[in-house]
């Protein structure tokens, strides 16, 4: 299925040329249409909901969305109106309410877990293996587990529907991942160094700040894109913890509602779900190295 | 970062400056005692402060963008406020128990909140499920009884071990083969369309749903135009649009294939990271004796990543098991779609019976047990190699 076919050259595709390694590589042309075949599959369904974002209300239930495409530029079919409406109905409440949710849900954990790995890589304590372990084993413990006792403390302590009870839950939910990637990263940090500063009077909670955390840079960005979109994308835990109540809900919250709407909300759907996904896809593909650099030490450790 | 020493001398910094290898006894001048009131003086301004933002931010009135900063704000400062208080304090103690204490301010926080979000609430929930619906009386096993005999549970549990099944193999076996194909290909095209593949992670759920629910829209036969691709493309093809969603059984992989769609990128990213990884001298060995690009791939490359493709399998099992907002969104779990993440919080939070709910996310950890173990396993040998 892979052999290569020395008849074919890349000549033809000078982009690739140009970046090729230097030994020239021969390509068949099976393994392009299967790479291009592949990407289409992945990006169509994407690329058709953005194409519905922008038609007409009506058009959208009466056509797919390639028989725009048949005449893209006769303007009278595209329209901002689905946006504008979506934005209104909601959605830029629910827009405010993500923010309210992620930032803090990301930062929060970073900060506890940061000191915590630090104490595992570096200091001498009673049960630190003990514990370790215990961290290795929570990172795979389902949420599910958790949803009822803890909404059933919220409840009694009035916490229920505020932020500060969706942050602390993320904050508890995310910290195993995060000890356990920054511990390891911390540990991988030359001991001489930490020794040298030791001997020079240093005591752990400054070499915990000015070297530590400065060194630890790559791996705090890595963690802290992937907690931004998990929480962003979040649906469960906002579900339960902030509830339904329109003023709280967040946008996988208002999204999945209104998909529950049915065809009567068929022609907000496309624009809503582009409010929903456009920022974390921004990060993404802004971000995306530090984010692939977190997710290979995350999983592919020795 | 090179030359650190000048920054470490920091004013926060107990101890007089002292020279280096000599165990001073600390000397608590006047600068010093300041230091211990302030120290002394954060920890309860910081926890009222605390109390006071969280009063605003349960303050319906007020303005959003200003509880994200005052939460961001009052919530690092105040934490770092805490970090460094308690730790000044801890100075004050003689050496040797600072020295013992000091850890534990350190790991503290985190594994209160580990107590308090995942060990508290599974041994609870253990509990919970061995009573009934609202958490009054006792019931014994009756709640395990109860998801074994009926029948939508018995469904519930047979789709989700379909999709354990299906979706991470799927995803690995497409992610690999596609990594391995564009790993031939120039590295601009590589870049790009690993990008693309690797998209849908940002994505969330809920919005792939959306995504999909145009793929799968059906419309009867005289109801209008197919706005859905796939029946779009079977009419044109001369064929009758399909409820995909209602086609029992057939529905779960028309599901299980949105999970696919994400993941794939995941397993795709991690294994071309790994295939990047093996030595190049071992594929070029194997091509010189002759041996065909498939055999260079089963035999080596395969066997070289294996570890990895272990991992990338089990990250994802897990990842299948929890599955719930597809299920959610798509179908809610009719024409039996329904899975065991999905029935938990449908028994929970819309039907209320804490028991049911409460056994059913049992029945999910305990699922998980033998990989828990899995992983602990291979970190104590990581960790023997180090």
């Amino acid at each position: 299925m892979t052999t290569l076919d020395p008849s074919r050259d890349l000549a033809a595709d000078d982009e690739t040329q140009t970046f090729a390694p230097p030994k020239a590589k021969r390509v068949a042309f099976p393994i392009y249409l299967t790479v291009y075949l592949l990407v289409a599959l992945w990006t169509v369904p994407t690329l058709g909901l953005l194409v519905n974002s922008f038609r007409d209300p009506g058009d959208i239930r009466a056509s797919g969305w390639w028989v725009a495409l048949v005449s893209p530029f006769d303007t009278a079919q595209w329209t901002l109106d689905n946006y504008t409406r979506v934005l209104d109905e909601g959605f830029s409440n629910a827009f405010l309410n993500t923010l309210a949710v992620s930032i803090p849900a990301t930062v929060i954990p970073i900060m506890v877990a940061a000191f915590a790995a630090y104490a595992f890589a570096w200091m001498d304590f009673p049960g630190r293996n003990v514990l370790f372990i215990a961290v290795v084993g929570l990172m795979v413990v389902p949420l599910q587990m958790a949803l009822i006792p803890i909404l059933r403390v919220y409840t009694d302590l009035g916490l229920t529907g505020t932020y500060p009870a969706v942050w602390l839950a993320h904050t508890g939910f995310g910290l195993p991942l995060a000890v356990y990637l920054l511990r390891n990263y911390m540990g991988s940090l030359p001991g001489s160094m930490i020794e040298s500063a030791r001997i020079d009077g240093a005591d752990h909670f400054a070499i915990f700040t000015k070297l530590i955390l400065p060194l630890s840079v790559p791996v705090l960005a890595s963690f802290a894109i992937f907690q931004f979109l998990w929480t962003w994308n979040d649906f469960l835990v906002a579900l339960v913890f902030l509830g339904i109540d329109p003023e709280n809900r967040v946008l996988t919250v208002e999204l999945a509602d209104l998909a529950g709407r049915g065809e009567g909300a068929l022609n907000l759907l496309p624009a809503a779900a582009f409010v929903t996904i456009i920022l974390p896809l921004v990060v993404f593909f802004s971000l995306q190295r530090y984010f692939v650099r977190g997710l290979t030490a995350g999983s592919v450790k020795g | 970062m090179s030359e650190q020493q000048p920054m470490l001398v920091d004013d926060s910094n107990v101890e007089p400056p002292q020279p280096p290898m000599e165990d001073v006894d600390v000397e608590y001048g006047v600068g010093s005692t300041v230091l211990s009131i302030i120290a002394a003086l954060v920890i309860p301004l910081i926890l009222v402060a605390f109390y006071f933002s969280f009063l605003f931010l349960k303050d319906e009135d007020a303005n959003k963008g200003l509880k994200v900063i005052l939460a961001v704000i009052v919530g690092t400062v105040g934490a770092w406020g805490l970090y460094w208080g308690a730790d000044q304090l801890i100075s004050r103690l003689p050496r040797r128990s600072a020295n013992a204490v000091r850890p534990f301010l350190f790991v503290g926080p985190a594994m209160a909140f580990l107590g308090f979000y995942l060990v508290y609430p599974a041994v609870n929930t253990l509990f919970l499920s061995l009573q009934d619906a609202r958490s009054d009386e006792w019931v014994g096993i009756d709640n395990f009884r109860t998801l074994f005999t009926e029948e939508r549970y018995q469904i519930g549990i047979r789709n989700s071990i379909l999709w354990v099944l299906v979706v991470p193999g799927a995803a690995l076996i497409i992610g690999l083969g596609f990594a391995t194909l564009v790993d031939r290909l120039g590295k601009r095209t590589e870049s790009v369309t690993k990008s693309i593949i690797f998209m849908p992670m940002a994505i969330s759920f809920v919005g792939a749903s959306v995504v999909f629910t145009f793929v799968y829209s059906f419309r009867p036969e005289g109801f209008g135009d197919q706005i859905g691709l796939l029946n779009a493309v079977k009419v044109g093809l001369g064929g009758e649009s399909t409820n995909w969603l209602a086609q029992q059984p057939w529905n779960n992989i028309y599901l299980m294939v949105i999970l696919i769609w994400l993941q794939t990128g995941f397993s795709m990213v991690i294994l071309s990271s790994a295939i990047k990884g093996v030595p190049i001298e071992l594929i070029e060995a194997a091509r010189i004796d002759g041996a065909s690009e498939w055999k260079v791939f089963t035999r080596i490359t395969i066997p070289t990543i294996m570890s990895t493709i272990v991992v990338v399998w089990t990250t994802v099992i897990i990842l299948v098991w929890k599955v719930f907002d597809i299920v959610w969104v798509m179908t809610g779990g009719r024409d039996n779609t329904q899975v065991v993440a999905q029935q938990m919080v449908q028994e929970f939070f819309t039907n209320r019976n804490n028991g049911v709910g409460a056994a059913l996310a049992v029945l999910m950890f305990v699922a998980i047990v033998p990989i828990l173990l899995i992983n602990i396993r291979r970190f104590k040998a990581e960790e023997a190699m180090r």
